[in-house]
């Protein structure tokens, strides 16, 4: 099947793809670039976790912190294999984080300062990302969808170690509940801009081809609703005065700004050059190792 | 074993552990930082189970002695961020280990549940070793460590490390010693642990 | 090399395509193996096959009408009915 009409009608009528099938140029391109960023995000997504990870305060939660790092790594490894398979090289695609060509998450761009920030993250960030990955499992384009139900499986301790995380802090010295709240304060941000800026069907490629099954606003919407609640009833305070649940069901809150967003995502990050320069160092240190091993 | 020398495996475990863990998201192939990450969590394990063992409260037995209480070997203690060093104190410290632990199968159930767990350690340890054994980087950082790697053992152990290692017995940095990058991990292990009144829930 | 992995879930569950690694070796590819695809305690069995050793088959032949040899291809009801009307069956359940 090389006909691009019948391709088109193929995906939006549910139909997968397998690696080795014939596809229009446009959705190899579009995809890679979607899988590709995927893929940058949870390598990226470790540093801002991993100073912590050696300042974990018990044995369990640095044994669980390291497990969920952890898992980010293999995250990476599975969709960066994905990316291979539609034929960019892993080398390529470092190179073109390295350099800023290629893009990742805005979270990872921002510092972590507290414990707080590490309850935080395990719970809300990852739950933002476990909705968006969620919608991504029914993606035209098989091999993807299939890792992201490893994926999800692997998500869901992460943010019950979050929340538990969160718990023993808000239940502890009131200085503890304050690491929650300043932290929750500072991410909230980030966090509503995460799922980015609303688009509609007609004019997203993704939603064209059906990588993507969600739109962007209905994703925020659907985080807001499963975590709004679960914020408020541990006595924290959302720091958006408009953030309400109208008469229909939907959320309304202050505009995010999308200019930050956009800002960052293209290499402006607080953190951006720093977390981009330490990955450059380890790689560039390794090359030896790498070659002596992927040598036949 | 006594308790001091169990302390003092627990505080290897418990140092090696943390060591390995700073490699996880920087180690020079996904693949293996996965791997990586997992020996780390094992060994930390370890110290876990040990420290159990000596006390009701392994977390205070791990975070709440001051730097010059643990017990552990000079190798573990060394910040070893080029993969070099950090796989070659990784084949010399699980040889070691295999030594000291095989004495105790015997006397500790603890050490043979551990040792089953320890064999992937080994294998992933010769693995690297057959491919690195070639390159001078490989090489050398083994001669530089070598005479903390006999630092792990006592005195009679440690002729059988020297056999498999192919390197002779000679000076050791004995246990005992705390290397100056030690103060810097202890200070990093503990910093938001102590900042919080002792007995705080996390 | 890519190295196609295979899990099976739990004794008696099939073989299952899991993903691949990249390894230059069986011993690199089995370490690494292990570790995605096990570290959980996911997997009972891995079986791991260079992609090179792979022979894929995707095409078929679909030209002639082959539901004589299918459930699909029997349509019962029409004829039952008739025969339970002829014996005097229908409706005596």
């Amino acid at each position: 099947m090389r006909d691009e009409q019948a391709f088109i009608e193929y995906v939006q009528g549910g139909g997968q793809v397998e690696a080795g099938d014939w596809m229009p140029d446009d959705y190899r391109a579009k995809l890679l670039k979607f899988v590709e960023m995927h893929a940058n995000s949870e390598l990226m997504g470790v540093l801002p976790e991993r100073e912590w990870i050696l300042r974990a305060p018990t044995l369990q939660r640095k044994l669980a912190l390291t497990a969920k790092v952890q898992d980010e790594v293999g995250h990476a490894q599975l969709i960066y294999r994905v990316a291979e398979d539609l034929g960019k090289p892993r080398d390529a695609m470092f190179a073109d984080l390295l350099s800023g060509k290629a893009k990742f998450h805005n979270v990872f761009h921002y510092p972590t300062k507290t414990w707080g920030d590490v309850g935080v993250i395990a719970w809300l960030v990852d739950a933002a990302a476990i909705i968006s990955q969620k919608a991504l499992l029914k993606c035209s384009y098989a091999p993807y969808a299939r890792i992201m139900k490893k994926i999800c499986w692997e998500e869901s301790f992460h943010i019950l170690h979050g929340r538990d995380v969160i718990l023993a802090l808000v239940t502890g010295t009131p200085a503890q509940f304050e690491l929650v709240q300043e932290a929750l304060s500072r991410w909230w941000g980030p966090l509503m801009q995460f799922h980015g800026n609303p688009i509609s069907r007609d004019e997203d490629p993704m939603w064209f081809w059906r990588i993507k099954s969600q739109g962007n606003e209905e994703a925020r919407q659907q985080f807001l609703d499963g975590y709004v609640p679960q914020i408020l009833e541990l006595g924290l305070e959302i720091p958006d005065p408009k953030l309400r649940r109208n008469e229909e069901g939907v959320w309304e809150y202050t505009e995010p700004d999308w200019a930050e967003l956009k800002h960052v995502v293209t290499g402006h990050g607080p953190r951006t050059s720093e977390r981009l320069a330490f990955r450059a160092r380890f790689l560039e240190q390794e090359r030896w190792v790498r070659d002596a091993v992927l040598a036949a | 074993m006594n308790e001091q020398e169990l302390l003092g495996l627990a505080d290897d475990e418990l140092i090696v552990g943390w060591r390995d863990s700073e490699w996880t998201g920087i180690a020079p192939l996904l693949e293996e930082d996965v791997a990586f990450s997992s020996i780390a969590q094992n060994e930390i394990g370890h110290a876990r189970a040990l420290y159990e063992l000596l006390g009701d409260d392994a977390d205070a037995l791990a975070f709440d002695r001051r730097p010059e209480e643990y017990r552990c070997a000079p190798l573990v203690q060394l910040r070893l961020l080029d993969w070099a060093h950090a796989i070659a104190r990784r084949w010399l410290y699980e040889l070691a280990d295999e030594i000291r632990i095989s004495a105790l199968r015997e006397t500790l159930p603890l050490a043979a549940k551990i040792d089953r767990e320890e064999r992937y350690h080994r294998m992933h340890a010769e693995m690297w070793h057959e491919r690195l054994a070639g390159t001078s980087q490989f090489r050398e950082a083994v001669e530089e460590l070598w005479p903390y790697a006999l630092g792990v053992l006592p005195e009679g152990q440690r002729e059988a490390l020297a056999a498999r290692v192919g390197l002779p017995v000679g000076d050791a940095v004995e246990r005992g010693t705390l290397d100056d990058g030690f103060a810097e991990l202890w200070d990093e292990m503990t910093m938001v642990r102590r900042s919080a009144p002792a007995g705080a829930q996390w | 090399m890519e190295w196609e992995v295979f899990r099976r879930d739990r004794a008696g569950a099939a073989l299952e395509h899991a993903g691949s690694v990249v390894a230059p070796d069986a011993e690199f590819a089995e370490a690494w193996a292990r570790e995605q695809y096990g570290r959980r305690g996911e997997s009972v069995a891995l079986w791991l096959v260079p992609r090179a050793a792979v022979h894929v088959v995707e095409d078929w032949a679909d030209e002639f009408d082959l539901k004589y040899r299918r459930v699909d291809g029997y349509s019962i009801k029409a004829r039952l009915k008739e025969a339970r009307e002829r014996a005097g069956t229908a409706g005596a359940r």
